[in-house]
């Protein structure tokens, strides 16, 4: 059975203005310039690597942290890379209001945990969730500690299938499950 | 109770309760990989199953349009992996000669009014335009789909908008396209699909309809459906025009999480200023503004219609000097078209560079990059920053393009 719980540092994505970023698109994610790299060792260097502010996340980015995005995460392209590169980097998850719908079906399907907090944004204006905050959560039931802060933090559980895809591994493991069950 | 669109579709495809919220697992007619996802689903397949058969590789495609032909050694390799690939499984493969891959499946007759088509292209919502469920999806979905036909689906919620009034008679869909991108923002449709009623949206024609659903992916939409009337047959492509779109159409009691009303009435052309397609402006508030170059393609403004609407405006006329108008037909048929119609010697004339169909202006820079400091004005659907290279990108309709390249600034068509 494979861990739900995480336990990471956060990475809050501000812009110049010290606002949430939202609508961040997979070019920002992973440009399109590098589309043509299939091998997932060598992504990670790219992610956010054209997002304002944030291109050199790759080298301050440690396992298990975790990133705090604005509303629509992961809107534009299909490219499974924008999961991938940060995969990659091992980045624990990433935390939105809301993401796009390619993104987080390709989240869920590599087995990458991607979860929502609808009002994350009024928790970051009101500080009470800040880059380098040390948080716990699980996964599964979106439970989680803000432990710097010592405040709770909840996102949405997961549903029944994103649970059953994440448990297995990915989508391709789930699907041996289905099979086997048949 | 009553189904939207897309319900019903859905319905038609799960043997589960096709209700909205819930995840069903759905039968795809279509699957499709392009040149860009497509290896990945390769690398994927022989990872995981190995020889083992496609659940049904008549349903199956690879569609080459991102870099056609391959214009770097990563893109060649990776194209031809997928061609050994189809050639292993017996796929049939659309190659970088056929053009825009969801285009393509439109004309095949492979994307039907009422199908399923997933593919790794994020616009194949575009399908919309002929009533299909289109989906782009990542790779690992699309190799699942390969091997299993499949795939999970959460039911989205519709909203029905409803546009009331005609736009002026010198805006056209992109203009009609773009104001709803400004009106309803990432937020208004976010993943949910949409239904679009009033004579603004019914009266549009095949090109005007791949315009529309091209962008709901920038409104952030699952798909959009254009509801009842149906399309004239002469604009549809041959293999679709006896079909019947009245067949689709929502019940009457059909639920719908929201209902939206747009009124449309006198707009003039809109353009998107950078940096999001959904910062958009009447043309005449940036009017003046220097260009350096102008793009006529992609999926969202491909076809012969719009290619059409330029020519009307640069009939006679010649692009700016030193300003670069690069025009790509969406697919090898609509470059027949523009053969055959007189079209392509107007662009010609005109000083435009024609290049070979496909998705070309829009991504890898297959039809060229912007520069620092360069200004383009595009009829494709995106204008993130760093999208197609450093400069800026306005997105506008193939008349304001056409019209802005022979002024050298931004204008309006009705000022020719």
């Amino acid at each position: 059975m494979r861990e739900t719980a995480l336990r990471g540092k956060i990475w809050v994505l501000l812009d110049k203005t010290g606002k949430l970023i939202g609508d961040i698109d997979t070019d920002q994610i992973f440009h399109n310039a590098h589309l043509h790299i299939t091998d997932i060792s060598e992504m990670g260097p790219y992610a956010f690597g054209n997002l304002e502010g944030w291109k050199d996340f790759s080298k301050k980015c440690g396992e298990g942290d975790l990133v705090v995005a604005g509303r629509n995460f992961g809107a534009g392209s299909s490219r499974q890379q924008a999961v991938d590169c940060l995969i990659a980097l091992k980045v624990g998850a990433v935390i939105a209001p809301s993401f796009s719908a390619i993104y987080f079906r390709n989240a869920v399907n590599s087995g990458f945990p991607v979860l929502r907090i609808p009002s994350l944004e009024t928790l970051v204006v009101a500080g009470k969730l800040k880059t380098g905050d040390l948080v716990e959560m699980d996964v599964k039931s979106g439970q989680g500690t803000n432990l710097a802060q010592k405040l709770p933090l909840r996102a949405e559980p997961m549903s029944a299938v994103q649970v059953e895809i994440y448990m297995a591994g990915n989508l391709f493991e789930y699907g041996k499950i289905l099979d086997e069950k048949k | 109770m009553g189904k939207t669109i897309i319900e019903k579709i859905i319905q038609a495809h799960s043997r589960d309760e096709a209700a909205p919220g819930k995840i069903v697992w759905m039968d795809l007619d279509i699957r499709s990989a392009r040149d860009f996802g497509g290896p990945n689903v390769v690398k994927h397949y022989d990872q995981e199953y190995g020889d083992t058969p496609l659940a049904d590789k008549s349903k199956t495609f690879f569609t080459f349009d991102l870099c056609a032909p391959a214009c770097t050694l990563k893109y060649a390799d990776n194209q031809q992996a997928c061609r050994d690939f189809a050639r292993k499984h017996g796929v049939e493969v659309f190659d970088v000669d056929k053009g825009i891959g969801s285009h393509v499946l439109m004309e095949e007759g492979l994307a039907r009014p009422g199908g399923t088509v997933v593919g790794t292209d994020s616009h194949m919502n575009i399908l919309g335009a002929v009533g299909c469920l289109g989906q782009g999806m990542g790779d690992v979905d699309i190799t699942f789909a390969f091997k299993t036909g499949k795939t999970w689906f959460e039911v989205p919620q519709t909203v029905k908008v409803v546009l009331r009034g005609m736009h002026s008679p010198y805006a056209d869909p992109k203009d009609l396209t773009l104001y709803l991108c400004k009106e309803m923002g990432t937020q208004s449709l976010a993943l949910r699909a949409a239904e679009f009623y009033g004579p603004a949206a019914t009266s549009l024609d095949f090109a005007g309809r791949i315009t529309l659903c091209s962008m709901i992916t920038e409104m952030a939409g699952i798909i959009g459906f254009v509801s009842a009337e149906e399309v004239p047959p002469v604009l549809m492509p041959a293999e679709l025009s006896d079909e019947q779109f009245s067949l689709f159409q929502a019940d009457p009691d059909a639920s719908y999480a929201d209902v939206i009303e747009i009124n449309v009435e006198g707009l003039p052309p809109q353009v998107a200023v950078p940096f999001s397609p959904n910062n958009v402006r009447p043309v005449a508030e940036v009017r003046g503004t220097r260009i350096d170059s102008g793009f006529i393609g992609s999926c969202t403004n491909g076809r012969t219609e719009d290619f059409v609407r330029a020519a009307d405006v640069l009939n006679g006329k010649k692009v700016k000097k030193g300003v670069m108008l690069k025009c790509v037909p969406a697919t090898r048929r609509v470059y027949q078209e523009l053969l055959e119609r007189g079209i392509l010697e107007i662009l010609f004339r005109s000083g435009a560079i024609v290049l070979n169909p496909g998705c070309g202006g829009c991504a890898e820079g297959h039809a060229g990059l912007t520069g620092k400091g360069e200004v383009q004005i595009s009829t494709g659907n995106r204008n993130f920053s760093g999208k197609q290279g450093k400069g800026k990108t306005y997105l506008a309709s193939p008349a304001v393009v056409a019209a802005s390249c022979i002024r050298g600034e931004i204008v309006a068509p009705e000022e020719f």
